[in-house]
């Protein structure tokens, strides 16, 4: 095995990009992603690639745009009220059919907020943002060998299906610390040639690359259409999430991101007491990966979702069960999160409830 | 402690006192053993002369969580970082005080202390930067978490890649360091023995 390294999630994923053929970067400053912009601005030209600091936001995503156009594999990050700025260049990206990868260490909002660690943008990564029936691949690694990974993963996802990806990171991802393998790039998929970008036409057709489709009068349905038989195939291949313990559970708790790890380690605490809890945690969240939740559903009694805000990634889980389990709640905002002994203690609670059948009936 | 074989640390000073080295060199130090480790630096407004924390968790196992609540060791630089983390450590953790700089004994009599004299001894050797390495020292030489020369390693790495003419000073920092400090353990009857 190669030697480990000690980065900051920020610095990795830079890292994971340059690994991944990333040559094109565009960004603005906002904590707390900003390791992310100081180390692309020498770590780009070391590589070959291009580092520019935008002047906006949206002058960011919107260089994207082109350079995607144009060929390059291509990102940029930003952290919440950033990345609200650049939900028009986004949903014009998915138009287009554009891959590029984008990155949201979220922080607390709404608003101007505060600069600690969140996960209040998940309706925005996953239902929208922007105008349009449009979908992001959004990708929600909870450890650093997971964000090195996924990084370099996300381009390959991004290629393959044509399509912008998300990583939707939060603060204490960005700025932790942990040893990762810096493995070598291998794409994960067989990746098409890009037939689309506009590198000059001589002696071939002209390509047009564009988001406008006025004439004939339907053909937006039909762009439409196109788009939801993609989504409809993304939903069908791709699925990632962790599970553990599951097989036996009478609860399950189900966390991402760094709340994700916290939780596992309180499913371990909750073992060591012989509450038999499991955990499912999805490392993708669109498209969601509903069939460990289904399976799960059979067989444990309850749910308990984690996250770190009000009560947004809640609503997938219940989804994905079709509310056929009563799934209580933990949520933490406004920057803060949920401590192991805080979900231990929830763990507790319903599981001691989940024996006693007639507190069950009409808890929901 | 979540299992047993997991430490949490937090590292506390002034901004400027190099807090952030000493975290850093510290998980580095756990990466070369095979350890888990998980490190963290506080990311607010920090500046030179405000106070400053990082966090490191060691771990045998898959780490959890990467804050640090509860932390079972304290390495605290200033007077200000005592106030702010004393009550948080964990009962039967650690205290290690920078005596040149906290002048007063622990409030709490169920934690062990270790004493040195980390900004005196740093003024001796000649720069009062090192004050964070000689405190380093003491860790490494009570704290029992981590080898001596896995943390001269990471010294060695982290300094002949930047500033190898302060290599030779920063491990001297660090065995005064070691050598020069006291540990206490908790108070029993009142009195510490």
């Amino acid at each position: 095995m190669a030697e480990k390294v000690l980065l900051k999630g920020n610095e990795l994923l830079v890292e994971a990009a340059i690994e991944a053929g990333c040559r094109f970067f565009a960004g603005y400053p906002i904590t707390p992603q900003n390791e992310v912009p100081e180390t692309m601005s020498w770590r780009m030209p070391q590589a070959g690639g291009v580092f520019i600091q935008a002047e906006s936001e949206i002058a960011a995503i919107n260089m994207l745009f082109g350079a995607s156009a144009a060929g390059a594999r291509c990102m940029t990050s930003s952290s919440s009220p950033g990345i609200s700025l650049k939900q028009e260049g986004i949903s014009y990206i998915t138009a287009a059919e554009l891959p590029c990868l984008i990155v949201n260490m979220q922080r607390g909002g709404p608003g101007l907020g505060n600069i600690r660690a969140a996960q209040g943008d998940y309706f925005q990564a996953v239902k929208g943002g922007g105008h349009g029936d449009y979908r992001l691949i959004v990708l929600v690694p909870g450890t650093l060998p997971e964000l090195y990974q996924l990084t370099m993963n996300a381009f390959d996802y991004a290629d393959f299906y044509r399509n912008p990806v998300l990583i939707l990171g939060d603060g204490i991802l960005g700025q932790m610390a942990e040893p990762v393998e810096l493995t070598p790039y291998e794409p994960i998929l067989d990746l098409p040639p890009k037939d689309y970008v506009l590198d000059g036409c001589k002696g071939r057709p002209p390509r047009v690359v564009k988001t406008l489709y006025l004439h004939p009068t339907d053909s937006l349905v039909q762009h439409n259409l196109h788009l939801q038989e993609k989504y409809a195939r993304i939903r069908r291949e791709l699925n990632l999430y962790e599970e553990y313990e599951t097989e036996d559970a009478e609860l399950i708790v189900s966390a991402y991101g760094v709340p994700g790890r916290i939780a596992k380690g309180a499913v371990k605490m909750a073992r060591r007491e012989g509450i038999r809890a499991g955990l499912i945690r999805p490392l993708c969240v669109w498209p969601f990966p509903a069939a460990p939740f289904r399976k799960a559903a059979q067989t444990a009694g309850r749910f308990l979702v984690v996250e770190m805000s009000f009560g947004q990634y809640v609503e997938d889980v219940k989804l994905a069960i079709e509310c056929r389990r009563p799934v209580a709640f933990l949520g933490k905002g406004g920057g803060w999160y949920p401590s192991q002994e805080e979900i231990l203690e929830e763990i507790r609670r319903l599981s001691s409830k989940a024996q006693d059948p007639a507190s069950v009936k009409g808890s929901v | 402690m979540n299992s047993p074989s997991e430490t949490k640390i937090i590292i506390a000073g002034f901004g400027g006192q190099g807090i952030v080295l000493v975290g850093n060199l510290i998980a580095r130090g756990a990466l070369m053993e095979g350890k888990n480790v998980t490190g963290m630096v506080a990311y607010g407004a920090e500046m030179r002369g405000g106070t400053a924390y990082a966090t490191v968790v060691v771990s045998d196992e898959e780490i959890a969580c990467p804050f640090v609540e509860h932390p079972d060791a304290a390495i605290v630089l200033n007077r200000p970082s005592l106030e702010k983390f004393e009550p948080s450590v964990l009962s039967g953790g650690l205290v290690l005080a920078n005596t040149s700089l906290v002048k007063r004994d622990l409030q709490r009599s169920d934690v062990s202390l270790i004493q040195v004299a980390a900004t005196e001894i740093a003024r001796e050797l000649g720069n009062l930067k090192v004050a964070n390495m000689v405190a380093l020292g003491a860790f490494i030489q009570h704290a029992k978490l981590l080898r001596a020369d896995s943390i001269e390693r990471a010294i060695g790495d982290l300094f002949s890649a930047k500033n190898p003419k302060f290599l030779p000073l920063n491990l001297a920092a660090l065995k005064a360091g070691m050598e020069r400090s006291r540990f206490v353990g908790p108070a029993v009857g009142g009195r510490r023995s």
